[in-house]
């Protein structure tokens, strides 16, 4: 039986200390800017302006140009939001549980999970500070003595959604930050133009890879993981509660919290896979990051994938079970209403189409689960328009019932926000090293010992043999 | 074999710095200079290599202890400031529910703790460590830049009591350091 940190498969058998550290820094220092790289990061940059535009027409125009109106308040961009924030929970979530679990294969990909935990954390921030209105006053959230003697709400979840939020943005760059100052020493030493080893020196802080640095480090680390670890699950079960504490129908359930982590799980991973594959294959880092880890990826997506859809039995039947007529009136909405496409698109993009995640060769082909990725992306993005703007528009007053259409800003905003996605993860890709060189030299040190105590057990197995050879002669 | 360093030689030693072969051949001359009774001593390896620290006689981390208290201050801070903001400064009468609703104080708090405690961690590592520091005599020695690649460097300071440039040197190499360089201070 093959343990899950069956080195082997992690790193290949004739890696060396420099070759891994070759593989990884040779992308920023050594290899030539790539046509498909201007041209990837020019379609960010193009997008990004969208954003830029949007959100200038925005201010200009005032909320009214997106297409929310009473009893719709929570359109796309509360959507987007929590889709976004969503996505954000891959990174720290396996930077810090599969830390504390001891699974090996997060080593390859932590880095730039984290990097992509960052961006997409930016991305979902734009959009609360944006539907404020009068975003100027994004301020006022924050609990400081004001002239006007007012204070925030602490009984809000709104307030405790900025306390989260904020602090998950905060902790998820200190940790990434600190796990790249190994690194940035080692991009120090290797570069070879001057002004590079020092712009790299100086954000390495002067790291000089002592045993009394690395023993701070360590300690640090792991405490970080281990207080990481709750503060995962506690962003999205905060976001969920914008949505429990309320009283509008289908919003308020307990099972809210549990199935919001779930879906954020599920779609944090989606976006790995769509970040990964594309990156093993044009920086030619398949051995580092290999099927393995696919298949891992794979599988923690297929366990997030079932529980999603057993939040959504679950809702569906707690409103059910209540009788309570407009509780279930959403459902059968949900169900044959005039969106009901939507309903059946999740239930295909999150519970049908993954159940294909059962089969070995499935999670071991990249192109397939690239295409699965991208579809819970999607699946992911219609639960949040399904539960949060579709059903606003039939609250407890028939007579305000109504349908919510978003308009062009609300697209366009949504699109901006993937130009900066795309324009912060190229530029990460090319300045910064994209997987954990100091780790990956720590699973080279690991096999090595491996491959010497196999070599003594078989030494020791041979002597044996000699023994009784001796003996039985 | 040994070098004098790149800086002018009438400038004072700082130390020697040995490389070694391999990670566990670092850890015996970690260990054998421990023996020898050398206290100020570093050990330069390109990934952490567990409990080397403490081969050396270096002090158990107190990072734990700082994170805890950061927890302890962000999370004291916020719950403290939620009541005062909720019960003291701004007090709202909804339907005379208690002001003092301490459960819905919870999850700010716990948020507080989090980004206090991570504070902390994050900046202790750099404070106990000595950094940002961006100079330092080892990194004069061209092959220094190995240790964060592939390469397992001891030293051992000048001003360490048992230091004594020439046998230090030889015990070094009796020991098994594949070279040693004389590192001057940059002073």
């Amino acid at each position: 039986m093959t343990s899950p940190s069956e080195p082997s498969d992690l790193v290949p058998a004739d890696a060396t200390y420099e070759s891994v550290t070759a593989d990884i820094s040779n992308v920023v220092l050594e290899r030539p800017v790539r046509r498909g790289w201007v041209f990837g990061l020019l379609i960010g940059l193009l997008l990004l302006n969208v954003l830029l535009v949007s959100i200038g027409w925005l201010f200009l125009m005032g909320v009214g140009t997106w297409g929310i109106n009473v009893p719709v308040g929570w359109g796309l961009a509360i959507v987007n939001f929590v889709w976004w924030i969503g996505i954000g929970h891959a990174g720290t979530l396996i930077s810090a549980i599969l830390l504390l679990f001891h699974q090996k294969w997060r080593t390859s990909i932590n880095r730039f999970a984290e990097a992509m935990t960052l961006f997409a954390v930016a991305c979902a921030g734009l959009f609360p500070l944006l539907h404020l209105g009068r975003p100027k006053f994004f301020y006022w959230l924050v609990p400081y003595p004001a002239t006007t003697d007012v204070w925030p709400q602490f009984r809000s979840p709104l307030v405790w959604d900025f306390f989260a939020v904020s602090t998950y943005a905060t902790v998820s760059a200190l940790f990434w930050y600190l796990g790249l100052v190994p690194d940035l020493a080692t991009m120090r030493d290797r570069a070879k133009q001057r002004w590079k080893a020092q712009t790299f020196g100086v954000f390495a802080f002067g790291w000089r890879n002592s045993a009394t640095h690395w023993e701070h480090y360590q300690k640090a680390y792991l405490l970080l993981a281990a207080i990481a670890t709750p503060l995962v699950v506690s962003v999205h079960t905060t976001v969920s509660w914008d949505f429990s504490t309320a009283i509008v129908p289908a919003w308020h359930s307990t099972v809210f919290p549990p199935y919001f982590v779930g879906g954020a799980i599920f779609a944090g991973f989606a976006m790995v896979l769509v970040i990964s594959i594309p990156l093993r294959q044009f920086y030619n880092l398949k051995h580092l990051v290999t099927a393995k880890h696919l298949d891992n990826m794979a599988k923690v997506m297929l366990a997030a994938g079932l529980s999603v859809s057993y939040g959504y039995l679950m809702d569906s039947w707690g409103a059910w079970y209540k009788n309570e007529p407009y509780d279930s009136y959403i459902y059968t909405n949900r169900f044959s209403g005039p969106d009901a496409a939507y309903y059946w698109a999740l239930v295909v993009c999150n519970c049908v189409i993954p159940q294909l995640l059962w089969f070995p060769s499935v999670r071991r082909h990249p192109l397939t689960l690239f295409g699965i990725a991208l579809v819970i992306n999607v699946g992911m993005w219609l639960e949040r328009l399904i539960i949060i703007s579709l059903s606003l528009t039939r609250d407890y007053l028939p007579s305000t019932w109504s349908t919510y259409t978003p308009t062009f800003w609300d697209w366009s905003l949504y699109a901006g926000t993937f130009g900066l996605f795309v324009t912060l993860m190229f530029l990460f890709l090319r300045i910064l090293p994209a997987i954990s060189m100091a780790e990956m030299r720590d699973l080279v040190h690991e096999q090595h010992e491996d491959q010497r105590s196999e070599g003594r057990r078989a030494e020791g197995r041979q002597s044996s043999d000699d023994t009784q050879q001796e003996s039985a002669s | 074999m040994t070098h004098p360093s790149a800086i002018e030689s009438q400038s004072t030693v700082a130390g020697l710095l040995a490389e070694f072969a391999g990670p566990d051949e670092l850890i015996a001359a970690a260990d054998a200079v421990r023996q020898d009774g050398y206290v100020n001593t570093d050990a330069f390896c390109p990934f952490p290599i567990e409990g080397l620290a403490r081969i050396l006689g270096k002090k158990k981390s107190p990072l734990p202890w700082m994170v805890f208290a950061g927890g302890v201050t962000g999370g004291v801070s916020i719950y403290g400031l939620a009541w005062w903001v909720s019960a003291i400064a701004y007090p709202l009468n909804i339907g005379g529910r208690p002001l003092h609703s301490w459960p819905s104080f919870i999850p700010p708090t716990f948020e507080g703790t989090v980004l206090v405690a991570s504070l902390a961690a994050f900046l202790s590592v750099f404070l106990l460590s000595g950094l940002p520091r961006l100079s330092h005599p080892v990194f004069e020695v061209e092959r220094f830049k190995r240790a964060s690649t592939d390469a397992f460097f001891l030293w051992i300071a000048a001003d360490d009591a048992k230091f004594d440039n020439a046998a230090t040197k030889s015990r070094l190499e009796a020991i098994g350091a594949v070279e040693i360089w004389e590192v001057s201070s940059d002073e």
